[in-house]
């Protein structure tokens, strides 16, 4: 096995994931054969290939460009509707900044 | 007469006969929800009051001898991670479970706008991240056919419910095969156009460069109805194709003599024999009515659930990295500090499934590992789209079973996620081009317990109208009971 138990806790940590030592112990050897097997792409010989990141086709125009006109949007009500804690017309977080 | 085994153009019939009424058919499906749901257990949440607000509303059309829209009183059941204003959508996950959307999805918006009655929100995979729907955070969906078996997934809910009468079409979303598996395990016909075909505007999102919505339905010319009425460009998602939607039901009967069928024999090893003699039949049919049948090879078949499963979780992780207790969604109820509250709301809000796959996108794109997986898996991705393109030089369409296996027991393969991703080889390729694909039942296996079989047919990008013309005369030839 090449992944240990180090790395999935600190691929969690990067993920802001709080596993329990069940998960790691249970997530280790799953996710150690599935990154094995992906390891099959290297037969392949891709130096001269470019890569796809997205799918693409011929189109008229550049659609991803629209026109700069103001719309209509969400009302301050309805974007902070679900939010576990608002009040005063802000998102609620815990304390980020340490006083003097 | 049963309403709920009616077609589009049957209940369109019916209606403009003033045979039966839309809050009728409706109701007639809410009935039936009520009578059968409890087993099949496909919708997570119903919304009568919104369907029948709709069904009124087509009533008045009919009283008043006005023009009805083209899905007028369709009963139409929508996966759950596609938005519905004031109706929940949960993504079948713990995390989301009482969020309610702001604004409607574009393809939620066009089928109502064509008069088309939203019954209820299917159950599904969490964030439709598996192949069976027993990855719901709320309980799993059984297979209609065999209630001990799994309907296949993601769009496991969206499909038992088309395919046990409790809708007359639904949609689903699919990313590397979450509508065509489904759809071929439970024995209905169920449609991923091209890439940017339909608007992904409020799909919640999963892999953005592989996710689609797209339909399901008991015949092809449900599924080319409803197809057409939520295609097209959408300003609101920039990667929706600027590219004009024909009239796919006029495309249904063309002729299909003379047309290409490339058959790739990479697509016919290592399946459950009965479902490759299966699909040979219904090749063997399409010749018969006139199609010319030629092997061909997609050499890097193989190297696709790797390059798939690479992309798909390196997108999903940073996608879900939105799920974090603060603007919307659970959030834990004990913490220490800012850090501790994420991390203490994800690992309580997400599901098994959900964690593998965001553990394993963020570590093929973590520092010294990028170019190894995420850039190597694009760079295949190339070579995968390449074999495609290449081979519609010479055939018009591409035909291959859906699955390799037919659906199976609830919990048999829950414990052995490879083996689950693996299970995906005939779907994900097209993802990975980015072309359409369709499944469409092809007879039952011959053993006990008799389930469906699924057929995919594949077209090249935008040829939707002659992906639905092979599959139309399929049906139409009595490939769907083929044996």
């Amino acid at each position: 096995m090449a992944l240990t138990e180090k790395d999935v806790r600190y691929v969690a940590e990067l993920a802001h994931l709080e596993l329990t030592e069940e998960e790691v112990k249970k997530f280790l050897p799953q996710l150690d054969s599935i990154l094995q097997y992906m390891q099959k792409l290297n037969e392949l010989d891709t130096a001269q290939v470019e890569p796809m990141a997205q799918v693409t086709y011929p189109a008229a125009e550049n659609p991803a460009l629209r026109s700069d006109q103001p719309h209509p949007t969400f009302r301050q009500d309805e974007a902070l509707g679900n939010a576990p804690e608002s009040d005063a017309g802000c998102f609620k977080v815990p304390r980020v900044i340490e006083r003097e | 007469m049963d309403l709920t085994t009616l077609t589009i153009g049957e209940i369109r019939d019916q209606l403009t006969r003033r045979q039966v009424s839309a809050e009728e058919l409706v109701r007639a499906h809410l009935a039936r929800i009520e009578e059968k749901d409890g087993e099949v257990r496909t919708y997570l949440h119903l919304s009568p009051a919104r369907a029948l607000e709709q069904a009124q509303r087509i009533d008045r059309l009919v009283a008043a001898g006005e023009p009805l829209p083209p899905l007028a009183g369709v009963p139409v059941a929508v996966k759950d991670v596609i938005l519905t204003r004031g109706v929940r959508t949960t993504c079948a996950s713990r995390i989301l479970e009482n969020y309610l959307a702001p604004y409607d999805a574009t393809a939620v918006q066009r089928l109502e706008a064509a008069g088309a009655a939203v019954v209820g929100k299917t159950n599904c995979d969490e964030f439709a991240m598996g192949s069976s729907t027993e990855n719901s955070g709320f309980f799993p969906t059984h297979n209609p056919h065999d209630l001990t078996r799994v309907p296949g997934g993601s769009s496991g809910g969206s499909a038992a419910a088309v395919a046990a009468n409790l809708a007359t079409v639904s949609l689903g979303s699919d990313t590397g095969g979450s509508i065509r598996q489904p759809a071929a395990l439970c024995g209905i016909v169920g449609m991923m156009g091209t890439y940017g075909r339909v608007s992904r505007y409020g799909l919640v999102a999963f892999a953005s460069s592989l996710d689609h919505i797209g339909p399901f339905g008991r015949s092809v010319r449900d599924v080319a109805l409803v197809l057409r009425t939520i295609a097209g460009r959408d300003p609101k998602d920039s990667t929706s194709a600027d590219v004009p939607v024909p009239d796919y039901e006029a495309a249904l009967d063309q002729d299909v003599r003379g047309l290409k069928i490339g058959v790739p024999k990479e697509f016919f090893a290592g399946l459950d024999p009965e479902i490759g003699d299966n699909v040979q039949k219904g090749i063997d049919l399409l010749a018969k009515l006139g199609c010319q049948v030629e092997p061909i090879t997609l050499p890097h078949t193989d190297y696709a659930i790797g390059c798939y499963y690479i992309i798909c979780t390196a997108e999903a992780s940073s996608n879900l990295a939105r799920y974090d207790g603060i603007r919307y969604g659970f959030r834990s109820a004990e913490y220490a500090d800012l850090r501790d509250m994420y991390k203490k709301t994800r690992d309580r809000g997400f599901g098994a499934e959900v964690k593998r796959r965001i553990m394993l996108g963020t570590y093929v794109l973590s520092s010294g590992y990028y170019d190894a997986y995420y850039l190597k898996a694009q760079k295949v991705r190339t070579l995968i789209a390449r074999d495609f393109m290449e081979a519609f030089d010479d055939v018009d369409v591409i035909i291959t079973p859906t699955s390799p296996i037919p659906a199976f027991k609830l919990g048999e393969r829950v414990d052995d996620p490879l083996q689950m991703y693996l299970a995906d080889i005939y779907t994900v390729t097209a993802s990975l081009a980015g072309i359409p694909g369709i499944s469409v039942p092809c007879g039952k296996m011959r053993s006990e317990p008799h389930l469906p079989v699924g057929m995919q047919i594949l077209a090249k990008h935008f040829d939707e109208a002659r992906l639905l013309q092979v599959a139309h005369a399929f049906e139409k030839g009595g490939g769907f009971e083929v044996a």
